[in-house]
């Protein structure tokens, strides 16, 4: 019997060169316990590095102590083509429900921010990259009517890849969907505030995230329809040191502010405020 | 044996002959499509010919918008500029007489030889295609046109300037704008629909596709360079995800296809174009008996529509 073990398939497929360990800093290599960074809101206290934010914790950031109501938990996602890539889209959504404790990419719901009622839908980059399948497409919609029905403002956090590949042409039709939505929502009188956190790239950065009445970028988030990687192979074209980033795209007027977390709930409590019909 | 795809559209057929035909709804032309879709197409399409769509769609003699335009259209005006920036050659625009209306139209433009390919960037638009796109759709509501667009794109361009143009709020804008119009929309994909870039023009009250034409997500290269870790890969990541015509009918992505000659629509442009124009003039029709402000809550509607969960 052979004594090797043919791990070439595994190997394919391994989702990421094995990198540094999760807490420790990109930027400046600082490395810190969960505690640490949870009490820092996953800033970096040395650099100021925004590690991605999981989509409960960053509700419990943004909202006011108990006030969160989920909705539409329940909804989960089919296999509409019957994807086989090499392993079937079953067998991926299930190990994103354990890893992550969460049903799909993004959680939806009500909660007060500083006071104001609002709206929020938030994704999760961990979910299977954040991307946007039919169940994504759907919450956010809802959130959108549910933002609509009570007269309140709707607050969304991306976090995205883009498209579900998995769910083949379903996945981009959930880009028109979502941007059906918001114009639903525009037409009931209320705003989106849309808050651009580190990656809102392609399906999602092309839908819903840029019809934000006002669009909120994180500190060094990477903002882009095409991500550097594939542009700098199709294109060869030498790519600028920020390409893409939030800084960026605040230079060429794509987002309308930079706000580091830690400032992040003040700062759309004012918009709330100056987006009530009475102004206070 | 009946496959699962014959029973679907079966059932489909069925289903539209039962219907009763609502106010100025032309169901007869769709109810006969259908009919000779059911006989062309028995059996479900094997990967193999799922492959061959994906080639016919790219085809270097496919008819493209603008030989459509010349065979469809009466005084043809073509309009240029995005009034900003740049005036976009992947993207056609402009006014034309279609049996006896003007149509405000919109479509991607690859190019035939190399010169003219690199000129119009290989049918893959920048921001500023998208914004003169815009541009022609409020032309179009302010004037009440009809607008036809015309998607063959292999995805929007994925270069340095096009991120610092706004690639992605330009395509959300130009959806939004889409689904605010009041006048009647038809689309029809007539080569690639290639993802983010194809749907910017594709929210339409009726969205056809040609039967050779395919409508992805993403390319069936970088889905396999991603999903697969190989580009090589691309003829199993297009079987995956299943970018045809048919299956996008049963997804009900699309309301109907346009069939093309046999063989693919390069092998007789003339007749390819005037299936399209028929199914054009069909949808056409059916949608300008509809109030402006139905239009738009029902083309709304059926995108809210779209996606399988449970």
């Amino acid at each position: 019997m052979s004594s090797r073990i043919d791990v070439s398939i595994e190997h394919r497929n391994v989702p990421e060169p094995p990198g540094k360990h999760p807490n420790t800093c990109p930027s400046c290599s600082s490395h810190y316990r969960d505690d640490e960074l949870e009490a820092a809101l996953w800033v970096c206290p040395h650099c100021g590095h925004h590690f991605t934010m999981r989509a409960r914790a960053r509700i419990a950031s943004l909202t006011d102590d108990g006030s969160f109501v989920e909705e539409a938990a329940e909804l989960r996602s089919e296999d509409p083509l019957d994807f086989f890539d090499l392993r079937p889209y079953t067998e991926r959504l299930a190990e994103a429900e354990m890893k992550t404790g969460l049903g799909e990419a993004i959680l939806i719901g009500q909660g007060m921010i500083d006071g104001n009622a609002a709206e929020l839908a938030v994704m999760d980059f961990a979910f299977m990259g954040g991307s946007m399948g039919s169940v994504v497409g759907e919450k956010f919609s809802r959130a959108c009517d549910s933002a609509a029905q009570r007269g309140v403002p709707l607050v969304s956090v991306t976090a995205s890849g883009g498209a579900r590949m998995q769910e083949g042409i379903l996945s981009l039709m959930q880009l028109p969907k979502t941007v059906c939505a918001v114009e639903d929502l525009h037409d009931a009188g209320q705003p989106l505030i849309s808050v651009m956190s580190h990656p809102t790239t392609a399906g999602v950065l092309a839908s819903f995230a840029s019809l934000g009445d006002v669009i909120v970028a994180e500190p060094g988030a990477l903002l882009a329809f095409t991500g550097p990687r594939v542009v700098q192979q199709t294109t060869r074209e030498k790519l600028p040191d920020d390409f893409g980033l939030a800084e960026q795209n605040l230079r060429f007027g794509h987002v309308d502010a930079i706000v580091a977390r830690p400032e992040l709930k003040a700062y759309v409590a004012r918009l709330l405020r100056l987006f009530s019909r009475n102004g206070d | 044996m009946a496959t699962d795809h014959e029973l679907r559209l079966r059932e489909r057929l069925t289903r539209l002959r039962s219907l009763n035909l609502l106010g100025g709804a032309r169901v007869s032309g769709e109810l006969e499509k259908l009919q000779r879709q059911l006989e062309r197409i028995q059996a479900a399409p094997t990967d193999e010919e799922i492959w061959r769509s994906v080639e016919l769609a790219r085809h270097q003699d496919r008819p493209y918008t603008l030989d459509y335009v010349e065979r469809l259209f009466d005084d043809w005006v073509e309009l240029h500029g995005d009034r900003g920036r740049a005036d976009d050659h992947a993207v056609v625009i402009g006014l034309g007489r279609f049996d006896g209306r003007t149509l405000a139209l919109v479509g991607n433009q690859k190019g035939r030889d190399i010169k003219e390919r690199t000129d119009r960037n290989f049918g893959m638009a920048y921001p500023e295609g998208y914004r003169k796109a815009m541009r022609l759709m409020e032309l179009a509501d302010l004037h009440k046109f009809p607008l036809v667009s015309l998607i063959d794109i292999p995805g929007a361009y994925p270069g340095v300037a096009a991120e610092q143009h706004g690639q992605g709020g330009a395509i959300a804008r130009s959806q939004a704008l889409m689904s605010r119009l009041e006048v009647p929309i038809v689309c029809c994909v007539i080569g690639e629909g290639g993802s983010g870039g194809a749907i910017a023009t594709a929210v339409a009250d009726r969205v056809l596709m040609q039967e050779h034409a395919i409508y992805t997500v993403i390319s069936p290269e970088g889905c396999a360079a991603i999903l697969w870790r190989d580009a090589a890969e691309a003829k199993k990541a297009a079987a995956a995800f299943k970018p045809d015509a048919l299956h996008c009918l049963e997804l009900g992505v699309i309301d109907g296809i346009v069939p093309e000659p046999e063989g693919g629509a390069h092998t007789h442009p003339d007749e390819a174009a005037r299936l399209l124009g028929e199914s054009l003039r069909e949808s056409l029709e059916e949608l300008e008996s509809i109030a402006p402000d139905d239009l738009k809550r029902r083309r709304r509607a059926k995108f809210r529509s779209l996606g399988v969960y449970a």
